[in-house]
């Protein structure tokens, strides 16, 4: 709640689907490659030059429709979207326009610990432009984007707050990446949003004047942006201003929106559909088998995280936030049989490094496997868990497996009774001072012996053990 | 050998013979050209390398490789086709200098069939227009009468045709723009079913209406261009994946039994006497070789113009929105570009860059795609466009074709109907409904008017029976007193 108003936002979401070629032509999607270097006659719209529908696109797009719960349109048009500009190739962009393929789905996302249904309203394939860099006197244009296959996810108004709208937004981006249909990669375009924002009194249910922001390409900007425009909207209405309906965009050094242009520069598309694509039937057997194959989603694979492996909720929302992650997990768990251990270890240690070398999981050094084998000998008494901490680093920067490294620096955890009772018994004649104050009542002093006795071993000895040795000869 | 009076077969049968090389019939068509197409006006563009490629042609034949159908054939293409390393306008200042890196579809089979690409036929600009006056090279004459027109849009390839300066041609057919010339220069020009023959690489004008066909000499070897340039092709869509016959080996001219269609609202006045007295002969002709004269009806045949210019110019409007001087083709030059607005960029490239006609159909079709106006125009006329094209379906169930005439006049004076757009729009009235219903079109020679005008006769089958619509052609063109008469140029 905003001084006495609350906030209706809706976003659209511009998904690149993660197909090898562009949807209309056979260049690749490659971010990395040089200028202009995926640039076909059909991309760079020669004279004559016709587009043909990639057919994953389409697999995609429905994958996507049914992991958001939508209705899949059987019958597929393509529309032209009419409109100048250097860096649209054709002068027109082929989108859908009254047919998309995928309608009346909703997305459940999670803010301040309650479940919130967000409805989505449509989503549609289209294509990208290019990109146009703009050079003090002059612009460049690189068309290695134009033709890249997009899907535009349309929310309906559902959303009341910024934090709502970053929330939906990386719940989106986290289903299309689970399904592998996005890879989601924001710093390289990969999603992009547009936020609808209005603001109205609270308790009123008409809609207040509605402005777009355009283009915001991180969720911290999608969130910083809608606050600002609420924030404007509701001084300009304070100031019994009215607000106009507009498009603006959002300055993120500045952190303002800023007019880009009112709905009456607003362009006439011209909308029609495209006579180079025939209708795209899509079957009941073609969903079918989608459906089959379509991996599961993150909210069911948390249900099955704290069912299955007895996980606390906490655990199990960590461990689905990425797909990658948590099939990490499962593969590691299926060794190490220690789910709580593999949790454990995965959301301290591991991510710890994942952070410090800005890797993902699927290209950690340590492998599911590496990091199992490392929890098996600590769950069989061998190493410590202390010890075992320094050789996951190690395994971290060396790649060797932790058998390995206890091996080469003679790491393993000290068993033998009789090695650690003689130590015990050093340290305990060196400190007979201490000995008498545990006995007089200052048993906190176990702690210090037992640092001693890991110290003089290097910390090899088992703590149980020492623990036990240590109990043991205090009493007497 | 008479090249001039030769079938591609005969052509093709003297060379296998070793009778006469390649190279020696290109060279003849070369020195055809060389010495009759200032006159004319047809070839816009040569191939450079033509010769080099006719030797190759010979090179393959003596090391007995195997040769396609059209081998050593001097074939000359619309430059609405690209055409790999051939420089490619459709007539217009915005393509002035434009080189394909790639050749169409159509003209990749034709090369692949062995043909021999002589060069780029004058057109419309963009094929819009039905005269051949819409181009930056001035318009293409007529062979049978400098002072008329050749018919447009592909003219070009109608007189490059009739006067022999290739020995075969190819056009494209958005509204009429090959059976027209073919009417007006006394060839055979086949539009095909929509979805025959690919679009890559054909300049899109209007592309749900769009298609390249053969404008030729005779129908046999109308029949097996055709053929030739045919099929599915994976970088068209809309390609049909239809068997494509042996249309020149099936050619058969016992056509006794079949039910020819008139239709009646082509037969309802306003016809010149001599197009008149050509339908009735081809009638007479017809009924005497056995075939039933049946009447039919399309009664959209009214609407068939105004439906056609909404759509083709919506389409056009959108399809020519891609020449905007960024890319390649004409940019306007400017004193300061960095200080340019992009709309003035491009109010200035493109104004300077298409010609009057090509802007008038722009402008009509941005208005009809227009919010507010998309209903009443575009979506209507494509509604309407379907009902037609049931109708046609509904003739073809009591028909086999459907036969009528081309075009209401033969060809007019350069110039005389320049400054009337509309009575030029309306001329198309006969040929535009074939494209609408996406069935195929031919046009064959079979009068002459008392200017000495040639007069063609329409025939129209169903949705891929170019077959029977090609053999009654055939079986015409015995009976036809036009069969072979070429213009003294």
């Amino acid at each position: 709640m905003y001084r006495g108003y609350e906030a209706v936002i809706g976003l659209e979401i511009h998904a690149q689907l993660s197909t090898k070629s562009k949807i209309f032509s056979e260049d690749a999607t490659a971010f990395d490659a040089g200028d202009n270097e995926n640039l076909s006659l059909v991309s760079a719209g020669l004279p004559g030059a016709l587009p043909v529908l990639n057919r994953k696109v389409v697999e995609f797009s429905i994958q996507a429709g049914l992991a958001l719960g939508c209705e899949i349109r059987r019958k597929n048009t393509f529309a032209r979207k009419n409109y100048f500009y250097p860096d649209l190739p054709k002068g027109y962009q082929i989108s859908q326009y009254d047919e998309p393929i995928c309608e009346n789905g909703r997305v459940i996302i999670f803010v301040g610990g309650q479940e919130k249904t967000i409805r989505i309203i449509r989503a549609h394939m289209e294509e990208d432009a290019g990109k146009s860099t703009h050079f003090g006197e002059y612009t460049l244009v690189n068309y290695n984007r134009a033709g890249v296959p997009l899907l535009e996810i349309v929310s309906a108004p559902d959303l009341r707050t910024p934090e709502e709208a970053a929330e939906y937004a990386k719940t989106i981006r986290q289903i299309l990446k689970y399904i592998g249909v996005c890879d989601g990669n924001l710093e390289e375009g990969s999603l992009r949003c547009d936020c609808n924002v209005s603001v109205r009194p609270v308790g009123t249910a008409e809609l207040g004047t509605k402005v777009e922001i355009k283009n915001v390409n991180s969720f911290r900007f999608v969130e910083k942006a809608i606050e600002y425009e609420i924030e404007r909207q509701v001084d300009a209405l304070e100031r019994k201003e009215k607000i106009i309906q507009e498009t603006r965009l959002y300055d993120s050094d500045k952190n303002r929106t800023v007019p880009m242009r009112t709905k009456e520069d607003a362009q006439d598309y011209r909308y029609f559909p495209d006579p180079d694509l025939l209708p795209v039937i899509i079957t009941d057997e073609m969903i079918k088998e989608i459906h089959l194959h379509l991996p599961e989603l993150p909210s069911a694979r948390k249900k099955r995280f704290i069912e299955h492996y007895g996980l606390p909720e906490y655990d199990a929302i960590m461990l689905t936030a990425e797909k990658e992650y948590a099939d990490y997990f499962e593969a590691t768990t299926k060794i190490s049989s220690n789910p709580k251990s593999t949790a454990n270890w995965m959301m301290t240690e591991l991510t710890r490094e994942l952070n410090q070398a800005n890797i993902e999981v699927d290209k950690s050094p340590v492998s599911p496997a590496g990091l199992a084998g490392l929890l098996k000998l600590i769950d069989q008494g061998i190493i410590s868990g202390k010890i075992a901490k320094t050789v996951f680093n190690d395994m971290w920067s060396t790649g060797k497996s932790a058998e390995e490294i206890i091996k080469d620096k003679n790491l393993t955890q000290i068993s033998d009774r009789a090695a650690i009772e003689k130590i015990v018994d050093e340290i305990l004649s060196q400190n007979s001072k201490s000995v008498l104050e545990y006995k007089s009542g200052r048993t906190k002093l176990l702690g210090f012996f037992v640092g001693a006795v890991m110290k003089a071993t290097k910390g090899q000895a088992s703590p149980d053990l020492v623990n036990q040795i240590l109990l043991d000869k205090l009493k007497r | 050998m008479d090249l001039l009076r030769a079938s591609i077969a005969d052509i093709g049968q003297q060379l296998r013979k070793k009778q006469i090389s390649s190279l020696e019939i290109t060279q003849y068509f070369l020195q055809r050209i060389a010495a009759h197409n200032s006159k004319i006006n047809a070839f816009v563009t040569s191939n450079d390398n033509a010769e080099r490629e006719a030797s190759d042609v010979d090179q393959k034949l003596a090391r007995g490789e195997l040769l396609g159908p059209l081998s050593g054939i001097p074939v000359g293409i619309k430059d609405m086709l690209c055409t790999k390393g051939i420089r490619t306008t459709a007539a217009s200042h915005i393509l002035k200098n434009f080189v394909p890196p790639y050749d169409a579809t159509v003209v990749s089979r034709l090369k692949r069939s062995g043909a021999v690409i002589l060069g780029k036929l004058n057109q419309d600009e963009f094929a819009m227009g039905s005269s051949n006056e819409n181009s930056i090279f001035g318009a293409t004459k007529n062979p049978w009468n400098l002072d008329f027109v050749p018919g447009g849009s592909s003219g070009g390839s109608a007189a490059a045709q009739a006067s022999r300066l290739c020995a075969a041609t190819i056009g494209t057919d958005t509204g009429g723009s090959i059976r027209q010339p073919a009417s007006f220069c006394n060839v055979v020009g086949v539009k095909p079913t929509y979805g025959r023959v690919s679009r890559f690489g054909v300049i899109a004008y209007a592309s749900s209406l769009d298609q390249a066909g053969p404008i030729a000499s005779c129908v046999e070897d109308a029949a097996l261009i055709l053929e030739v340039i045919s099929g599915f092709d994976q970088f068209d869509s809309t390609t049909s994946n239809q068997k494509v016959p042996e249309f020149s080996k099936n050619l058969n001219k016992n056509i006794k039994g079949l039910r020819i269609g008139l239709m009646k609202e082509y037969m309802m006045g306003g016809l010149h006497p001599d197009v008149e007295k050509t339908i009735a002969l081809a009638v007479e002709d017809l009924k005497r070789m056995g075939c039933e004269i049946v009447e039919v009806s399309v009664p959209l045949t009214a609407q068939a113009v105004p439906m056609y210019y909404l759509i083709a110019a919506s389409e056009a409007s959108s399809n020519l929105s891609r020449y905007d001087g960024v890319k390649y083709g004409h940019r306007a030059s400017f004193e300061n570009l960095s200080k340019t607005s992009l709309e003035e960029f491009y109010m200035r490239t493109r104004g300077q860059g298409f010609g009057v006609e090509v802007k008038r159909r722009i402008m009509l079709g941005t208005y009809c795609l227009s919010s507010g106006y998309y209903d009443a125009y575009y979506k209507k006329a494509c509604q309407v466009r379907r009902l037609m094209a049931e109708q046609f379906q509904n003739c073809f169930n009591s028909c086999d074709l459907i036969l009528g005439p081309v075009s209401t006049a033969p060809a007019f004076r350069i110039g005389e109907k320049l400054s009337d757009p509309l009575s030029m729009y309306l001329n198309d009235v006969f040929t535009v409904s074939a494209n609408l219903a996406g069935v195929p079109g031919l046009s064959i020679p079979y009068g002459i008017s008392i200017d000495n005008l040639p007069i063609g006769i329409q025939l129209m089958a169903n949705h891929f029976d170019e077959q029977k619509m090609l053999n009654v052609g055939y079986a015409l063109q015995e009976t036809s007193p036009m069969t072979w008469r070429i213009p003294n140029v």
